[in-house]
């Protein structure tokens, strides 16, 4: 019968490479990220300039708004940096802090998402159906796949909040940190390919 | 070793007799009938032999290798437990990529050879529908002479001229007009292939490709779809006609030629039902186009020569026109004797389609 | 209860089961074994219904102008028969293989995520089950198993939104598959096995979950985008729109060609551990079959385009993708010539399991040869689409990986059940299945050069094809015999009473015989300390004075089979757990959802993402 020793901390266990496991999944998870997103974003390339019918990127995009909400998110990546530093003192109040300012400016970015897909919804953007074009199809796809990576990070963010809070986590607790920035990080990466090749690159009007 | 040598070129050459030379198998890639399968063939058995080689020594190698250290009762021995041999195994890795890259030579030339596109060949787009083929003749001295002078435009069978240079542009159509019960067909991949005078390219919507062709002596020659495309990919065929100069001249001048009208009162009759002039019918011409009259679709095969003798098969040429039993049974229902026919049943009775048969088959 | 921690062990929302027997603890089995059991025996039923589809399809072929099966029944069978043997059959086989032996093989007890296992095994299950549920809901998949749109786009059915959906599922399983086994190599080997001393087997599944971790990432991408175009009109394949077509097949190949070798490397590991065994010597040139097998997997995304020569990219693609496909025959190539080179001079002891490891190198080799043509990109103009490339994928596939798979279950089988199957029904079932093999996809080879196309449910008397499609279909039934055998000889072996007399009946080299038949629940007493290549092997024999080989005396302490009749003391392992079961009932709900109703998406993503905190939060061990 096994006994009921706690388990150890996840930096004790003892591995081939000195690294831990999850440590080393997560990194595996992020390369194959990397090909998720790197499909979205060939696709949204392949297809620039190929819409047959408006809106055009030109006529819908407000670069500033963009680039405001572009800010915050890597905000974010600093408050993330800032609450992983606090764990590794083990100043576990101020980790939760930081780690929600991080969740709070994540939401805030979705929400500008949220806000600017609408209105441009409402000004002949579609991602299907009847008046929609290769443009919104693409757009929405590639930036709906990436918010939705936001927003499984925001419920990770959350979560470890709520863990830490309840005394839940193990003792070593910069670690599952250090995890969730590693993903966090990513995304926040990941925008800034998709912000570079979507808003700020320019796309010509196909001609007539 | 000896007779292991002959056995493997015995079984070659009766594998590729089998393969090729049979009046009874009109799509057989071994019995080329143009300059363009021969030289895919003849790249194919250039390659067939190392490979036959390759076939021998190992299969023969494990075959040797398996009896002769089989285990025998009795004697339990430990072989030598040996790991590996460096040198030979270098050898037995730039060996292969030395003969591959000698198999490539001849490959890559003739991916060139191939993709040449000559000027002077005679111009034809393929189009490919749900489920059968359209031929469009696009060279300026090809035009049909009344009307609007439209390149000539047949279905199911293609006419070209022997010893010629054909350029085929390939491209994939659909969702023409259509009657309020009939499903529209889609512009889908399909593929273009006549095995006995070149191998295939696909038919994409949005992209044209080209297969540069010419057949060496006169006959018919039968191709299919080979991409799938949905319910009836497998029986999307078509036939490549090769005429001698005279025909091929006659054929041109016919081709020009609009449609003869009917003297024979039932085929009239016919011809009334199919135009609606009559007040009734009508429903053939929002997809059907016969030359010199007001049928001007687009979205079903042209039928202006439907009864000429080159136009041996219709409705993918699946059936041959000169099976009344399969017209009727057609016109009846399409959807009975090809599910998924795009044309619709207008429920017609056996007088109605009595006469247009009569029209069909004046349409010489 | 001592403890280092700190903080108090956490609780979770409900109290972790601990039973390791009985049929419930099948659904909150986290150990690898277990699992790995699970995968063998659904994939098995796959087996037998993706089989059925064949035999039907050879039923319809067999006569010209056949009315068996309409064009509609025809085009879900072959679809589903493709889709079957690839996703649901050999792919979670070959997950059976690695589950159940990568620990074993390595020294681990279990593998690095046990939770994630199980999460990886119903996933695939629900993934399959969702599958063959449009059978009722409307109609299969009818695209083929490569769904080129706009075909399946533009396909009234629902069958091919199944497809995307199902398979978007299977690959969520396979990903998280491919993430837990390549941690668990990389980071949990046993103290002394480096990298080259790992059995080939293990190398081959290591770069199996390479190549699933990169490349179902990117036929996700394109399911999804098929979903979208399906579900909500997007444009992504859609030409009158601006789509491209052919942005499918880029997508698709990127991912299906790095598949193949997903499919047959486990086979080749296979292979390479059956040989040695049976021959009595290592396995010939290691390090060159390890490091080719590394190279097939980098260059096999490189050579996708060899499946689109064809379509029309332009000399200069077809020139260079032409290339590559050599160049891959390369590494291919060199492990048959080392597998040779094992089984020379060697004491060679045909049972079954060397029956059919043989069998798949000779039937691979004819494979391999075809496919060498199909890079001899102007031929492979008249040949791609027809029944050649039938016949080349059959060779590769079930030549190669099912006599390899089966090979692997008849060695294996002592060491999972603790019962030999029967040596005379499984040679029995080797050659009735060598000969039905042949005679169904040989003459495949003969029918594609003739002239008949891929993915037709009939063809006409006049184009002289009967012959050999006769032919194919009398051997389709003659596989069917086979597996028939195959099934009474494991119904037979499981009657009999558990229990090995020799628990290292083939006197093999690895370090899963070194443990009872079937292994304790946490594999091994002691975590082994390793020492060389082929550990157990070393173990038994050593070498004399004059360098032969002698077996060390029985008794010594490294002898084998006798780790696991220990009573397990002190050994720690994580509890079982419903949490991934729970997780992943919502996967299918949200794709019902996303067929039928919002609602049952909102619910599906409730219970997964429940099941997930569940999953985080629980104990590690059952209070």
């Amino acid at each position: 019968m096994a006994d009921t020793t706690a388990h150890a901390a996840p930096a004790a266990e003892q591995t081939s490479t000195g690294l831990p496991s999850t440590k080393l999944a997560m990194w595996v998870f992020l390369a194959s990220e990397c090909l998720l997103f790197g499909a979205l974003i060939t696709t949204y390339v392949l297809y620039r300039g190929s819409s047959t019918t408006p809106p055009y990127p030109s006529e819908i995009f407000d670069i500033r708004y963009t680039s405001v909400s572009s800010f915050v998110l890597l905000a974010s990546s600093l408050t993330m940096v800032l609450s992983l530093t606090a764990a590794e003192k083990r100043d576990f109040a101020r980790m939760r802090l930081w780690l929600v300012a991080t969740a709070m400016l994540g939401m805030t970015f979705v929400g500008g998402q949220v806000y600017e897909f609408t209105s441009f919804y409402h000004e002949g953007l579609k991602i299907g159906g009847p008046g929609s074009n290769l443009f919104g199809t693409t757009f929405y796809t590639l930036t709906g796949f990436h918010g939705v990576h936001v927003t499984v990070g925001i419920l990770m963010l959350l979560s470890l909040v709520g863990s830490s809070w309840a005394g839940r986590l193990p003792d070593d607790q910069a670690f599952p940190v250090e995890m969730v920035g590693l993903y966090w990080h990513f995304v926040d990466i990941v925008w800034i390919v998709i912000f570079t090749v979507v808003y700020l690159i320019p796309q010509a009007k196909p001609a007539g | 070793m000896r007779t292991k040598r002959w056995l493997a070129l015995g079984l070659l050459t009766v594998t590729l007799l089998l393969v090729s030379c049979s009046k009874d198998i009109p799509q057989n890639t071994m019995n080329p009938a143009g300059p363009t399968a021969q030289t895919e063939k003849n790249l194919l058995v250039l390659v067939l032999w190392p490979a036959a080689a390759v076939f021998l020594i190992v299969e023969g190698g494990i075959l040797l290798i398996s009896i002769k250290y089989r285990h025998r009762k009795g004697r339990d021995r430990m072989p030598a437990q040996l790991h590996g041999h460096t040198r030979l195994e270098i050898g037995w890795t730039i060996a292969p990529a030395i003969v591959l890259a000698v198999i490539m030579v001849p490959t890559v030339s003739t991916i060139w050879q191939l993709a040449r596109q000559p000027a002077d060949a005679m111009h034809v787009t393929v189009q490919g529908y749900q489920w059968w083929w359209g031929f469009q003749y696009t060279d300026p001295d090809m035009q049909v002479g009344y009307g609007d002078h439209d390149p000539i435009l047949t279905a199911d069978v293609m006419v070209i001229p022997v010893g010629r240079t054909v350029d085929l542009a390939l491209t994939s159509l659909g969702g023409g007009a259509r009657t309020t019960t009939g499903v529209p067909d889609h512009e889908v991949i399909h593929s273009f292939w006549a095995p006995r005078l070149f191998g295939k390219q696909d038919v994409v919507p949005g992209e044209t490709n080209h297969i540069v062709f010419s057949a060496d002596t006169p006959g018919v020659y039968w191709g299919q779809c080979a991409e799938f495309c949905g319910l009836q990919h497998g029986r999307m065929k078509f036939r490549i006609r090769a005429l001698d100069e005279a025909d091929w001249q006659a054929w041109v001048a016919r081709e020009k030629t609009p449609a003869t009208a009917p003297t024979d009162p039932l085929a009239k009759q016919g011809m009334d039902l199919f135009l609606g002039t009559g007040g009734v019918g009508g429903q053939c011409i929002q997809c059907h186009s016969i030359g010199g009259t007001d049928a001007t679709g687009t979205a079903a095969p042209n039928l202006t020569h439907f009864a000429a003798a080159t136009h041996e098969c219709f409705a993918g040429c699946d059936f041959e026109t000169t099976d009344t039993a399969a017209l009727r049974a057609w016109l009846t229902d399409p959807n009975a004797v090809k599910m998924g026919a795009k044309m619709p049943d207008y429920g017609l009775t056996q007088d109605q389609i009595s006469a247009l048969m009569a029209y069909l088959y004046s349409l010489k | 209860m001592s403890t280092a921690a700190s903080v108090p062990a956490p609780r979770g929302i409900i109290r972790r089961p601990s039973a390791t027997t009985g049929w419930l603890s099948w659904f909150t089995t986290i150990d690898h074994k277990k699992i790995g059991l699970l995968y063998g025996m659904s994939a098995f039923v796959f087996f037998i219904i993706g089989g059925s589809e064949a035999l039907l399809i050879r039923a319809q072929l067999a006569k010209p102008d056949n009315t068996l099966l309409n064009a509609d029944q025809y085009n879900q069978i072959f679809t589903m028969h493709g889709l079957t043997m690839i996703f649901l059959f050999v792919m979670p086989m070959s997950a059976a293989f690695f589950n159940y032996l990568i620990p074993l093989m390595i020294g681990a007890r279990d593998v690095a995520f046990p939770r994630l296992n199980a999460f990886s095994y119903w996933v695939f299950l629900f993934g399959g089950l969702f599958l063959y549920s449009s059978w009722f809901l409307g109609g299969a998949p009818n695209g083929g198993w490569f769904g080129y749109p706009p075909n399946s786009t533009t396909d009234p059915s629902i069958g091919m939104t199944f497809y995307a959906l199902g398979l978007i599922i299977t690959g969520i399983a396979s990903s998280a598959g491919a993430i837990n086994l390549a941690v668990t190599v990389v980071n949990m080997r046993a103290p002394g096995m480096t990298l080259f001393r790992m059995p080939v087997f293990v190398w081959m599944g290591l770069v199996v979950q390479f190549l699933l971790a990169f490349s179902l990432p990117i036929v996700t991408v394109a399911l999804f985008e098929m979903l979208f175009d399906r579900r909500w009109q997007t444009h992504f394949f859609d030409p009158t729109a601006g789509g491209k077509p052919l942005l499918w097949q880029n997508l698709f190949w990127l991912f299906a060609h790095p598949e193949v070798y997903i499919l047959i490397l486990p086979a080749f590991g296979i292979i390479s551990e059956i040989l040695p065994v049976f021959s009595r010597k290592p396995l010939f040139g290691y390090q060159f079959v390890v490091f080719s097998g590394i190279a097939i997997g980098f260059i096999g995304f490189g050579v996708w385009a060899h499946h689109m020569f064809a379509v029309g990219l332009g000399p200069t693609a077809n020139t260079a993708f032409g290339i590559t496909t050599a160049i891959i025959a390369v590494p291919t190539g060199i492990k048959i010539f080392n597998w040779m080179g094992t089984m020379y001079g060697g004491d060679l002891h045909f049972d079954t399991p060397m029956l059919m490891a043989v069998g798949a190198v000779a039937m691979f080799v004819i494979g391999g040869l075809s496919g060498v043509t199909h890079a001899v990109v102007p031929s492979d103009y008249q040949q791609t689409d027809t029944y050649y490339v039938v016949a080349h994928f059959h060779y590769v596939l079930f030549g190669g990986a099912v006599f390899g798979l089966f090979g692997g279950m008849y060695y294996w089988w002592p060491k999972i059940f603790a019962r030999q199957l029967s040596e005379r029904l499984g040679k029995v079932q080797f050659w009735i299945m060598l000969v039905g093999f042949n005679l169904t996809f040989g003459p495949m080879h003969i029918l594609g050069l003739e002239g008949m196309i891929r993915r037709e449910y009939t063809y006409p008397a006049a184009l002289g094809l009967t012959f050999w499609n006769q032919v194919s279909s009398v051997g389709a039934y003659l596989i069917a015999l086979s597996t028939l055998v195959f099934i009474v000889n494991a119904v037979k072996t499981q009657r009999k009473p558990k229990g090995l007399a020799n628990e290292d009946p083939w006197d093999a080299r690895t370090l899963e015989w070194t443990t009872s038949c079937p292994p304790p629940v946490y594999n091994f007493e002691e975590i082994p300390v390793v020492h060389s290549l082929d550990e157990f092997w070393h173990r038994k024999y050593v070498e004399d004075k004059e360098g032969r080989l002698v077996r060390v005396p029985a008794g010594a302490s490294d002898h084998a089979a006798a780790d696991g009749h220990g009573a397990g003391h002190a050994i720690h392992l994580p509890s079982p757990s419903f949490w991934p079961l729970v997780a992943s009932i919502g996967l299918p709900m949200i794709a019902y959802g996303v067929l039928y109703s919002w609602w049952l998406v909102g619910a599906g993503a409730l219970i997964a993402i429940v099941g997930f905190m569940g999953w985080a939060m629980e104990p590690s061990v059952a209070d």
